[in-house]
């Protein structure tokens, strides 16, 4: 049977694919990039079509949470949440975003975008 | 710029660090144009599902069926290297939804408010915005083709942008132009962090 179309949308998926959990595990940045766990394709099979899809997008490449919301065209707060659990089942390796403390971090960051810009 | 073959070989970095610079500004201004002139992929657009009170941003339980709304950005991905990639996020362009502009720019480098001289008034509520807001940021007045022509300090002065701000004009259709803004904005962050530096606040 198929699902017949909702015309809410978007609006009933969090309870659907998050089972009424709303509550990110860890508040995860939307650029802190994702990158899938040597056996996360395989394992992902029997987590579910959402947690399976981002486990295959981030397999060959390294997505951040916005990349992973819009390719799957989840709500970003549903992509927050299922990208979580991944993390928590060591599905996803999840990777930090810029350094927001310690002038030396920070002025190395953006010194290194700076330079790259520049190559651009 | 292709890291993809290194991305497969070997093993992948041990930690990928992410920025992110902020392209705000009203509706229409140029945003998205912006930040497809210098993406490697296609803009993307994700959705958030919010209150229309803003109490919270994807926090549907608290009002399953009405009152939500869905508010989206997009952005644009720039791979520097292995290990560090840029994004890019344009802001949802009407006023009402700039409690989200608080999320996106949490954690950003910077910021560019894209000015269109044809409705220059609605430039006032972002400007005001990052007024009152710690996150470096610049003004790039956007060369519509039909628009007036106006000199920097014409600009400046008509919406009253501080001396401290930075004022770039640009055109964001082209690349080289969107370039300069993006260095514009590091350059600004850098002399800004130093800045607060020597005075000894800001220190992390
Ligand atoms: N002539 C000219 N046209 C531009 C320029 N930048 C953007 N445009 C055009 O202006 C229109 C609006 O540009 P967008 O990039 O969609 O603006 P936006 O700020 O993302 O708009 P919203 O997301 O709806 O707020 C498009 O038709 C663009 O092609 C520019 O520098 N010069
Ligand atoms: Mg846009």
């Amino acid at each position: 049977m198929t699902e017949p179309h909702d015309p809410r949308g978007n609006l009933v998926r969090p309870y659907a694919v998050t089972r009424g959990r709303t509550e990110p595990i860890r508040d995860i940045p939307i650029e802190a990039v994702l990158v899938a766990t040597p056996a996360a394709v395989q394992e992902a099979r029997f987590a579910g079509h959402d947690k399976y899809r981002i486990a295959v997008l981030c397999e060959p490449k390294a997505q951040s949470l916005a990349e992973l919301a819009a390719l799957t065209r989840l709500p970003l707060g549903v992509a927050r949440v299922l990208v979580a659990d991944m993390v928590a089942d060591s599905l996803l390796t999840l990777h930090s975003a810029a350094p927001r403390k310690g002038f030396t971090e920070r002025m190395d960051l953006l010194g290194r975008v700076l330079s790259g810009l520049r190559k651009l | 710029m292709d890291y993809a073959s290194s991305e497969r070989a070997g093993a992948p970095p041990s930690e990928i660090i992410s920025a992110k610079i902020v392209i705000a500004g009203g509706f229409g201004v140029g945003k998205t144009t912006m930040v497809g002139a210098v993406s490697e992929i296609e803009p993307l657009t994700t959705e958030a599902v919010m209150t229309s009170a803003g109490a919270g941003i994807d926090d549907a339980s608290k009002v399953p069926e009405k009152g939500t709304t869905t508010v989206a950005m997009d952005f644009g991905r720039i791979t520097m290297a292995e290990d560090l990639i840029l994004y890019l996020f344009g802001t949802p362009g009407q006023t009402r939804f700039w409690f989200m502009w608080d999320e996106l720019i949490r954690g950003a480098v910077g910021a560019a408010v894209l000015v269109d001289t044809r409705r220059l008034t609605d430039a006032f509520a972002p400007l005001d915005y990052f007024e009152n807001r710690h996150l470096p940021y610049l003004v790039a007045v956007n060369c519509f083709d039909e628009a007036p022509r106006y000199e920097p300090e014409e600009v400046r002065e008509a919406l009253a942008i501080p001396a401290r701000v930075p004022l770039i004009m640009c055109d964001a259709r082209h690349r080289e132009s969107v370039k300069a803004v993006l260095i514009g904005v590091v350059e600004h962050a850098m002399a800004t962090l130093v800045a607060e530096h020597e005075q000894g606040v800001g220190v992390g």
